[in-house]
């Protein structure tokens, strides 16, 4: 078990390594420089200064330089400067940060309301007409594109039904703290967890019917039962065990997801989150953040599937042989 | 007796195990929404293409002060934009780009995951370790980040560059798939036989493996290109899609960016939202109607 723990994260130092390479020289690609941020519009400096400067800065000095300096500064938590607001990359994206992980822990928590159920009741009653329902609804979920899944939502509760709030994390002058600071929060929460949820329940529904299909005929299933076990306790006690470990464990996966697959939701519901902006970022050619943001979804991705693979192993020994 | 008469029972009632295109096709033909999905398919594309002939692009980008935001009417069916521009004409350019798009990328993923998935399996050892760890590595990646940042890095950007950067990423997917599949199928007594009589490597990957994994791969592009459809009309209407002057589908719907538009003229996004939605599924229930047939436990017919 620890040999694999072990192997597994000794695969993820050159992966992190390629990883800081490639984004280093996408930034490197990218108009602009660390000097940006602190002389855009200052015309003050002399083009002369602005060499000194650079010479200073370093930015002069070759490639292999820069990125040592620049993995180093990464290490210190220093992503640089804004080239737009003129504060710390650190500061603008601790700012959103929470939101986008109050909306990512959302849509896991009504992805899993939705489709454990689904995928149970699905894999139990196989081949009915409820079955078959379910298995319709996981064809249309897998097919719609999230941006027009969200788009009609929005148009139909939010403007139409005037059920839930169109745009923001929570509305203006509301008490941080209170009782009601939190409903709103939510409130605002709902429609967007909804419709990433909609699309992400899909692996989950068809994973679990499997998996019960294939439980339910297996000898100690049949023991159970033989022994007169109810048929309530036989699914709850004894098929769910086996099958809900591994989905805790998709967990790790789904980090990915939680950043970039909130590009569309959070602009389309105008949710103040990284994917917002990450989106804003780009088109005001603020590139110092779009590159700080790149390199933590890179970075989370590579940890949630270290950690899934490595609690996958836990669970279900036969992986860690391979 | 009796058993040697079976034994020499008449050679025309041994079937011939029917080809992997027929069978496909036949549970096309048994699967009822799959059948009328294809035909609405057909009749879509020749509706586009066909069309090209009758709507000049400049006609319908043409600018027209004097019908702007008008409702659906005989003149305009799907009514104009901000810029009194027809919504129809759009639509039907913004399909055809969409759908020319996603298929040149999808035709292109295929053929370089096909390559180096038949290479990574057969060859394994080495070859394969490195080729799988890189897979691995880009399959991780924050795709759409990279993809966005990509299209606004790239100089002299435009529908090929496009094309390239979605390529460069999609392809990885179906090089892991191959090589899983020529990794069973190398094992196979046939293949091994060839090689003990000396076929050359390429002419058993070419004609031994290839015919064997040409189902799979048809059912893997027929549900990628519907996928490939929906990540383009997506990053098309954030604005990272196809370039300016190529209207896709998505640069459509990107109306509903201004939530005026979204909330009060709904002939601007709506109709083309819902064209992406059937198009798209209509590909996907084709494509899960031919990963069935793949299967033969879960064939209707």
């Amino acid at each position: 078990m620890w040999k694999f723990t072990l192997r597994r994260i000794l695969i993820m130092i050159p992966q992190l390594f390629v990883l800081s390479v490639l984004v280093f020289f996408v930034a490197k690609a990218m108009p602009g420089d660390a000097l940006t941020g602190l002389i855009q519009n200052n015309p003050n400096l002399s083009p002369q200064m602005i060499a000194e400067q650079r010479e200073r800065m370093g930015l002069n000095d070759p490639a292999m330089v820069q990125y040592a300096r620049w993995v180093g500064n990464l290490f210190h938590g220093d992503l640089g400067i804004s080239y737009v607001h003129k504060v710390d990359v650190t500061y603008l994206i601790g700012s959103r940060l929470a939101n986008t992980f109050y909306l990512g822990v959302a849509i896991l928590i009504l992805t899993y309301i939705i489709s454990i159920p689904l995928g149970i009741l699905s894999g139990r009653y196989q081949n009915s007409l409820l079955d078959k329902t379910i298995t319709g609804y996981t064809y249309l979920s897998f097919a719609t594109p999230l941006f027009i899944f969200a788009l009609v939502v929005v148009f139909v509760f939010g403007f139409q039904l005037g059920w839930f709030p169109t745009s923001g994390s929570v509305d203006a002058g509301v008490q941080p703290g209170t009782w009601d600071y939190f409903m709103n929060r939510l409130h605002h929460l709902l429609l967007p967890a909804f419709a990433g949820a909609f699309v992400s329940t899909t692996a989950t529904i068809q994973y679990l019917r499997n998996e019960v299909i294939d439980t339910r005929l297996k000898d100690f299933v049949k023991t159970a039962r033989s022994k007169g076990v109810p048929e309530s306790k036989v699914y709850s006690r004894h098929i769910l065990r086996n099958s809900l470990l591994p989905i805790a464990a998709f967990l790790g996966y789904d980090l990915t997801a939680v950043l970039a697959g909130n590009l569309f939701i959070e602009s389309i519901f105008g949710y103040p989150g990284l994917g917002q902006l990450f989106l804003q970022s780009i088109t005001q050619r603020d590139f110092s953040v779009v590159t700080a943001l790149v390199m933590i979804s890179g970075l989370l991705a590579l940890i949630g599937t270290l950690l899934s693979d490595i609690i996958l192993s836990w669970v279900d020994p036969r992986i860690r042989i391979s | 007796m009796g058993m040697r008469a079976e034994t020499f029972a008449p050679a025309e009632t041994i079937q011939k195990s029917p080809s992997s295109w027929s069978i496909l096709g036949r549970e096309l033909i048994k699967d009822k929404l799959a059948m009328s999905s294809l035909v609405f398919l057909i009749i879509f594309l020749i509706a586009i293409y066909g069309s090209t002939f009758f709507i000049d692009q400049a006609a319908v980008t043409k600018v027209d002060l004097m019908s702007i935001k008008a409702p659906p009417s005989s003149d305009h069916w799907l009514g104009t934009d901000l810029a009194g521009r027809d919504i129809f004409g759009q639509v039907v350019l913004g399909a055809r780009n969409s759908f020319t798009i996603g298929f040149m990328i999808t035709i292109l993923a295929a053929a370089i995951g096909l390559t180096i998935g038949l290479i990574a399996g057969f060859f394994g050892g080495i070859i394969d370790n490195v080729i799988m760890r890189f897979i691995d590595f880009v399959l991780v990646l924050p795709f759409l980040m990279l993809v966005i940042v990509f299209v606004t890095i790239v100089p002299k950007y435009d529908i090929w560059a496009f094309i390239w950067i979605m390529t460069a990423f999609l392809w990885v997917g179906k090089a892991r798939l191959i090589r899983a599949k020529v990794l069973a199928e190398r094992e196979l007594d046939y293949v091994q036989a060839s090689k003990t009589l000396g076929t050359p490597n390429w002419k058993i990957i070419a004609f031994g493996i290839l015919p064997n994994l040409s189902s799979i791969v048809i059912v893997n592009m027929t549900l990628n290109l519907a996928g490939n459809i929906g990540i383009e009309t997506g990053l098309s209407y954030l604005g990272f899609g196809l370039p300016d002057g190529t209207p896709s589908l998505g640069t459509i719907v990107s109306n509903a960016t201004d939530p005026n538009i979204l909330q009060n003229y709904w002939w601007m996004w709506l109709p083309a939202s819902l064209l992406i939605l059937v198009l798209i599924l209509a590909i996907n229930f084709i494509g899960q109607a031919l990963k069935r047939a793949t299967d033969a436990r879960q064939r209707l017919g």
